[in-house]
């Protein structure tokens, strides 16, 4: 069996768990329509500058609610000894990485597009106008979310305070890739396609997922293992 | 004779910061920016021990990964928390030159931001060690946090070129007007800063291994 077969079963595995409980993804759905409605209270979604500020608050609730999701993937593992099953099991740390982070991907990106339209009807946004280039900055910030959220996500799995402290690691980390995204996004649902002076936050994010990928793939093994 | 040299060190470093303090005391004020432009004698090298550390830190957490001696973990721990400290000093000294020239403590531009961000990541880093228990999954865990937490540093670095931004652009680099008759004083704050920084990664350093010792008695007379 290659790499990516084993990762794939992993992703397998993983999102066929999640959708015979779909506890993570409608928790983490839940979620992010709380957080819309309470944004709704404190910005007025018929002002100028809540428009300018659209991506900001979209990713504010990508993030929020994609820590749900993330905050479970290595969790679930722990009732019966899964985990400790899946690390002795024939397959590199790597691969069981990948295969988790894929699965994540695919929830994470899965409430954000369920999210998205909500968003667009509560906050009076046409998000639609520059749907292939927002997509792809959908997928870049939500794969590098992805990324750290799961490589932290087994980093905290067996310590105290475990639901409060992948947040208070991974946002600081997350930033970058953030700021970029909530930029990109403001632009675009705004209508203004990518231009010269905003292709650098593309860059950012293509850089900050390439980067963390890699260091990810390569230290998951200590991680996991110690 | 560690104690010697520390206290030896630290009296030089004291000696070097008066006489800095005297002669910076000394300099006109800056045409435009009056006497709080001295602010960056202590506001630069703070901030260069800062990422010294930080960078050791980083050495300290490969070498763990590579040898698993725990010296190496008391060292990232020590030095991590020296960083943060002076990085802390960096953002304290910068606020009080900002509400001056600039009529506000704080400015989200892009340098200020990247400061508080690498801050609120090595800040995690100390929280996340005292979450775990177990020292060796403690040590390992820390070292990888380490090493994720370093690789945002180049952002903060290179921030400032990426974002417009209000920060002053480097006097000392690319068409800085830094006088270079005060360049000595610069330079030797910066030692005093970086020995000052080295003083208190060895007193944490040795505090580190008296608990690790404490640790090791403690299991010795469970065990008897």
């Amino acid at each position: 069996m290659g790499f990516l077969h084993q990762a794939f079963v992993i992703t397998v595995k993983d999102l066929r768990a999640e959708l015979r409980t779909k506890e993570a993804v409608n928790s983490s759905f839940a979620f992010a329509l709380v957080i819309l409605l309470l944004f709704s209270f404190a910005f007025d979604s018929f002002e100028e500058t809540t428009q300018q500020m659209a991506g900001g608050l979209l990713w504010i609730v990508f993030a929020f609610a994609g820590t749900l999701i993330l905050n479970r993937s290595f969790a679930r593992e722990l009732p019966n000894d899964c985990l400790d099953a899946l690390i002795a099991a024939p397959i590199s740390g790597a691969a069981l990485f990948l295969g988790k982070a894929v699965a994540n991907f695919i929830l994470v990106m899965a409430v954000e597009l369920i999210s998205l339209p909500v968003f667009g009807i509560f906050s009076n946004v046409h998000w639609t106008r520059q749907f292939p280039e927002l997509m792809l900055v959908l997928v870049l910030g939500s794969w590098g979310m992805t990324i750290i959220g799961t490589i932290f996500s087994a980093l905290t799995v067996n310590i105290r305070l475990r639901e409060v402290m992948l947040p208070m690691l991974t946002y600081p980390i997350l930033i970058p890739p953030l700021m970029g995204a909530m930029q990109l996004t403001s632009g675009l649902v705004a209508g203004t396609p990518i231009a010269p002076d905003t292709v650098v936050w593309l860059k950012v994010l293509i850089g900050f997922d390439v980067v963390y990928t890699a260091v990810s793939l390569f230290l998951v093994e200590t991680v996991l293992v110690g | 004779m560690r104690d010697k040299i520390l206290y030896g060190l630290g009296a030089f470093a004291i000696l070097i910061l008066i006489n800095d303090i005297v002669h910076i005391m000394g300099l006109p004020d800056e045409v435009n920016q009056g006497a709080i432009f001295k602010i960056i004698f202590f506001h630069v090298p703070v901030a260069i021990t800062a990422l010294t550390a930080a960078a050791v830190a980083l050495i300290a957490s490969v070498l763990f990964l590579v040898t698993k001696n725990f010296v190496y973990d008391a060292l990232a721990v020590a030095v991590t928390e020296v960083g943060l400290a002076f990085l802390a000093a960096n953002l304290v000294t910068g606020s009080l030159w900002g509400r001056v020239i600039w009529g506000v403590y704080w400015a989200w531009d892009a340098r200020l931001t990247s400061a508080l961000v690498c801050w609120l990541l090595y800040a995690g880093y100390l929280m996340l060690r005292h979450a775990i228990e177990e020292p060796t999954q403690r040590a390992t865990f820390a070292a990888v946090f380490s090493i994720f937490a370093f690789i945002d540093v180049p952002i903060v670095i290179f921030s400032i070129k990426w974002w417009r931004t209000q920060h002053p652009q480097p006097v000392f680099w690319g068409g800085g007007s830094f006088p270079s008759a005060w360049l000595p004083y610069f330079l030797w704050n910066l030692v005093a800063m970086l020995l000052i920084g080295t003083i208190f990664t060895m007193t944490r350093l040795r505090q580190e291994e008296s608990q690790r010792e404490l640790d090791y008695l403690r299991r010795l007379a469970h065990s008897m």
